[in-house]
C-alpha cells in the first residue's frame, strides 16, 4: 500500500552547476548533455508552467523516463515546486519514474483485450520474467506495462512490443514472443 | 444583481457569487468541508471534493455543490430536503469509512471538523467495510504529517503552494493511492517545507499536527535538579483565552502568569523582554547600515530585513541562498531570551548551565525547529530546550486542572519578565518594524519621539509600505506577511528594483497572531484582527513603549553586555544563515 517510491541511493558522478530559469545557481547530479537537452525541452515550450504536461511527454520521449533528478531540473525551468512536478508525474498512468526495458511490453486490458484474456496472457508474461506490472527485468531487456485499448480490437487480445503488433495473444503464445527478442 | 430563492428565502447577490455565499447572506449555513476560506486576506480553498455542500438544484438532474457552483437568476435551491440530506450523509459515511477510529486519542479530537460533522449529522453506524489506506508517519522537528486521516481536502497544499509559495505539499498518486506529500514522497524534513505551520492551521483533521514537547517538559517541572525558566511570546496572551471560551481578543496576560507559576514554572519570564532586546540590537544594525549606505560605503547593503520569524529565516535559506548577507543578523526574540537566561540569569542566581531548562510558549511551530538549530546550541545544551505552541499550553493547564478564568492576574518575574510596548507590538504585522522605528528614530535624531504609534505601518494588507520621517530622513519601509508576499519583495530585492531601506517580513498572515501554533481560527479572519486589535491595546496600556527605555534591558548592557553591537552581544544574540538543498537531486550553491 502506497510504498515509498524507491529512488536508488545518490551517487554524485555528476555535479554540473546549472542556472534555472529562476535565476538560482544549482548543482545537478546529471551529466551535462542531458541537463543541456531538458533545457532544450523547456525553452521550446518557453518555460511556460501551464506547458508541465507537454514538457513531460517531450522528456519522457527523450529519456524514456523520468527520474527525480530530471524532474528537478524541469522544476527549477518552468518555476514550479518540484513536489507539483511529482504529482503530475504520479497522477498520469503514462509517465514513469523506472527506466522501461529495452523492449517495452505493453498489454491491452482495454474492454475488448479484457473479455478476451487479456489477463492470463498478461500473468504469463508475469510468470516467464518474473516482474511485476510497471518493472523492468535487472538486465534491463524487458519491462511490463499495461494499456487501454490501441484501436485494435478486432484482434483482441493485443500486445506490443516496442512499435511491433501482436494480435489473438494467447498465454501459449507468449514464450515464442518473448524467444523473438531474446536472440 | 441576480436574485434567486434559498429555502423559499429571496436573495440579492451580484453575479458571480456562489450558492454558498447567497445562503450566508440569508443566514443559512450550509455544512462544508473542504472548503476553507480566510476573507480578509483573500485566501480560499474550494476544490469541490467533498461534496459535503451540495444542494438541489430545480431543474437539475444531479446535486450542486455550492461551493463552486455559482448562483444564476431565477434559481430555486433547496439546502436541506431529504434528497440532500441523504446524500450528505453518504458522502460523510464514506469518507469516515476511510478514516481510522481513534478519536479518544487524536491531537485533534475536539477540534476536528470531521468529527464536528459526524456529530452535526448523527452518524450513528458505518455501513462500509473495506480496505483503508495506510501510509507511513512522517514526523519532522515541528509537525507530523498522519496521512492516513487525511481527507484530500486539499487545503494545506493551497496554503502550502498558492499563499506561502514554499511548495512542499503536493497531491501525488492517484485515486485509492492518492496522498498529500513532499516531492519523490521523502520526508518533510528533506523538502523545502519552513515550518510556518500553515498547513496544520488550516487541516481539518488529524493528519498534520505539531510534535507535542509537553511531556518533556512535565519530566522537567518534576525534576528537583533542574531550574526551570518559561518565556511567553507576545502573541500567546491574545490568544489562549480562546480556548477557555473567552471572546477572540481577550488579553489573558495576567491569568497566563499565574498559570505558568501554578504549573511549577520557577521564573515567569517574558520574549517581550528579548523583543525589546532584539530591537535594540536590531534597531543598531539598522541605523549603522542606513548611515553606511548615506556615507557611499559600498560594502554595505539595503535593504535590511528584519529576521525574528524562523519560518520566513527557513524560507530565505531555501528559496534565497544568494541574498543571505541582506537579513539582519540578530537572533530571534525566543533566542536571544534563551542565550541571556543560561548565560546572564544564570549567573544571577548561581545556576549552571546544564541545570537549567529553558521553555518558551509560542504562536509558532517553526519555533520548534528554531531551537533544536545547531548554532543556537552551545556544547550541545541548546539554549532554549523545549518550544510549545498556545494551544499546547491550553492543553496542559486544561491536563494540570487549573481553573483558568478564575485565576488571579499575576505579573512577570524579574528580570527578564519586564518589558515595554514596543515588545508586545512584535506579534503583528508590522509590529517589528514600528518598534524599531521607535528606538531608531530617537538614537538617531537624538530628539524625543511625540507621536509613538506609527499607524502607517498597520493594516492588514499583505504588502504594505510607508515612508517614516527621521527629522529629514526619509525611510522607506516595506512590510509583508505570509510568504508569498515575502517572495514578491525579494524577488525586487535580487532584481535591484527594490526601493526599500528596511523590510519587516512575518511568515504568518497577519504575523504571529496567526501563527500555526495559535487556537484553530476555522477560517474566521475576524478573529484574526481581534487578536492584532488586543496587541496594540497592551502597548497603549504600557507605560513604557520605546525598547531602550526598557530599565531591564538598560541594566542588562550596563551589568553584561556593554553596547548594543558589542562584541559580548554578537556572540550572544546574532546568527548567521546557512543555503539549504530544495530537493533531493538539486543543491543549492551558496
Amino acid at each position: 500500500m502506497n510504498q515509498k517510491l524507491s529512488i536508488a541511493p545518490e551517487v554524485f558522478t555528476y555535479m554540473e552547476k546549472v542556472t534555472g530559469a529562476d535565476g538560482v545557481e544549482v548543482i545537478v547530479n546529471l551529466p551535462k548533455e542531458k541537463i543541456e537537452k531538458i533545457n532544450d525541452i523547456c525553452h521550446s515550450f518557453d518555460n511556460d508552467p501551464r506547458e508541465l504536461i507537454n514538457v513531460l511527454h517531450e522528456t519522457q520521449h527523450t529519456f524514456g523516463y523520468l527520474p527525480a533528478e530530471v524532474q528537478d531540473v524541469i522544476a527549477h525551468n518552468l518555476t514550479l515546486p518540484v513536489a507539483h512536478v511529482y504529482g503530475v508525474v504520479t497522477f498520469y498512468s503514462f509517465f514513469t519514474m523506472i527506466p522501461k526495458g529495452e523492449h517495452p511490453i505493453s498489454v491491452c486490458t482495454g474492454t475488448a483485450c479484457y473479455v478476451r484474456g487479456a489477463e492470463k496472457v498478461l500473468d504469463e508474461f508475469r510468470k516467464e520474467l518474473d516482474i511485476k506490472v510497471g518493472e523492468t527485468t535487472p538486465d534491463g531487456r524487458f519491462s511490463i506495462n499495461c494499456l487501454r485499448c490501441v484501436g485494435a480490437c478486432g484482434l483482441a487480445p493485443v500486445v506490443l512490443v516496442g512499435e511491433k503488433v501482436y494480435g489473438r495473444v494467447s498465454p501459449d503464445g507468449v514464450k515464442s514472443i518473448l524467444e523473438e527478442y531474446k536472440k | 444583481m441576480i436574485t434567486l430563492t434559498i429555502d423559499k428565502k429571496k436573495v440579492e447577490v451580484e453575479k458571480g457569487t456562489t450558492i454558498l455565499k447567497a445562503a450566508r447572506k440569508v443566514g443559512i449555513e450550509i455544512p462544508t468541508l473542504c472548503h476553507f476560506e480566510l476573507c480578509d486576506m483573500g485566501i480560499e480553498n474550494k476544490p469541490g471534493g467533498c461534496r459535503i455542500c451540495v444542494v438541489e438544484v430545480e431543474g437539475r438532474r444531479n446535486l450542486a455543490p455550492s461551493c463552486m457552483t455559482q448562483a444564476e437568476e431565477g434559481m430555486v435551491i433547496k439546502t436541506h430536503n431529504i434528497r440532500v440530506l441523504n446524500a450528505r450523509t453518504t458522502v460523510l459515511k464514506l469518507i469516515i469509512s476511510d478514516h481510522p477510529f481513534d478519536c479518544l486519542v487524536c491531537a485533534k479530537s475536539g477540534q476536528c471538523e470531521l468529527q464536528h460533522l459526524a456529530t452535526q449529522f448523527g452518524i450513528r453506524s458505518l455501513p462500509y467495510e473495506g480496505e483503508q489506506s495506510h501510509y507511513r508517519k512522517d514526523t519532522s522537528p515541528s509537525i507530523i504529517r498522519d496521512v492516513d486521516k487525511c481527507i484530500m481536502c486539499r487545503r494545506c497544499e493551497m496554503m502550502c503552494n498558492e499563499v506561502q509559495t514554499v511548495g512542499a505539499l503536493s497531491a501525488v498518486n492517484r485515486g485509492f493511492m492518492s496522498v498529500v506529500a513532499p516531492a519523490f514522497e521523502m520526508n518533510l524534513e528533506d523538502s523545502p517545507c519552513t515550518y510556518c505551520g500553515q498547513c496544520v492551521s488550516v487541516c481539518p483533521t488529524g493528519a498534520l499536527t505539531e510534535v507535542d514537547h509537553t511531556n518533556d517538559i512535565i519530566r522537567a517541572l518534576t525534576d528537583p535538579t533542574k531550574t526551570v525558566v518559561v518565556q511567553t511570546a507576545p502573541a500567546v496572551r491574545a490568544a489562549l483565552g480562546e480556548e477557555f471560551g473567552l471572546e477572540p481578543g481577550t488579553l489573558v496576560t495576567g491569568k497566563m502568569v499565574a498559570a505558568l507559576r501554578e504549573l511549577g514554572f520557577d521564573y515567569v519570564f517574558d520574549t517581550d523582554f528579548s523583543a525589546d532586546l532584539t530591537i535594540m540590537e536590531e534597531g543598531t544594525e539598522l541605523l549603522q547600515r542606513i548611515r553606511g549606505h548615506l556615507a557611499g560605503d559600498p560594502d554595505v547593503r539595503l535593504p535590511i530585513l528584519t529576521s525574528c520569524c524562523p519560518g520566513w529565516v527557513n524560507f530565505f535559506e531555501h528559496n534565497f541562498p544568494d541574498l543571505l548577507d541582506v537579513p539582519s543578523t540578530a537572533k530571534s526574540p525566543q533566542q536571544m531570551f534563551g542565550a541571556i537566561a543560561k548565560s546572564y540569569f544564570a549567573d544571577k542566581i548561581g545556576v549552571k548551565r546544564k541545570e537549567m531548562i529553558v521553555v518558551s510558549i509560542m504562536p509558532c511551530l517553526a519555533k520548534k525547529y528554531e531551537c533544536q538549530r545547531d548554532e543556537f546550541k552551545v556544547d550541545g545544551n541548546p539554549d532554549v530546550d523545549f518550544s510549545i505552541s498556545t494551544r499546547e499550553l491550553a492543553a496542559f493547564i486544561k491536563k494540570a486542572n487549573i481553573d483558568f478564568l478564575n485565576l488571579p492576574e499575576e505579573d512577570f518575574d524579574d528580570p527578564l519578565g519586564e518589558s515595554t510596548g514596543a515588545g508586545v507590538i512584535f506579534g503583528n504585522t508590522g509590529g517589528v518594524i514600528e518598534a524599531a522605528c521607535r528606538t531608531a528614530y530617537e538614537l538617531h535624531t537624538g530628539k524625543k519621539l511625540e507621536r509613538v504609534a506609527f499607524t502607517e505601518l498597520r493594516g492588514m494588507e499583505g504588502i504594505r509600505s510607508a515612508t517614516v520621517d527621521f527629522d529629514g530622513l526619509p525611510l522607506n519601509i516595506g512590510i509583508a506577511h505570509g510568504l508569498g508576499n515575502a517572495r514578491k519583495l525579494l524577488d525586487d530585492v535580487r532584481s535591484g528594483q527594490s526601493v526599500y531601506h528596511a523590510i519587516e517580513i512575518m511568515a504568518c498572515p497577519g504575523g504571529c497572531i496567526g501563527g500555526g501554533g495559535q487556537p484553530y481560527h476555522h477560517g474566521n479572519s475576524e478573529i484574526l484582527s481581534r487578536r492584532a486589535a488586543a496587541i496594540y491595546s497592551e502597548d497603549e496600556r504600557k507605560s513604557i513603549r520605546k525598547s531602550h527605555e526598557n530599565p531591564s534591558i538598560i541594566r542588562l548592557y550596563e551589568e553584561y553586555l556593554g553596547e548594543p553591537g558589542s562584541h559580548k552581544a554578537h556572540s550572544l544574540l546574532h546568527t548567521e544563515y546557512f543555503p539549504k538543498t530544495n530537493g533531493v537531486t538539486v543543491h543549492l550553491q551558496s
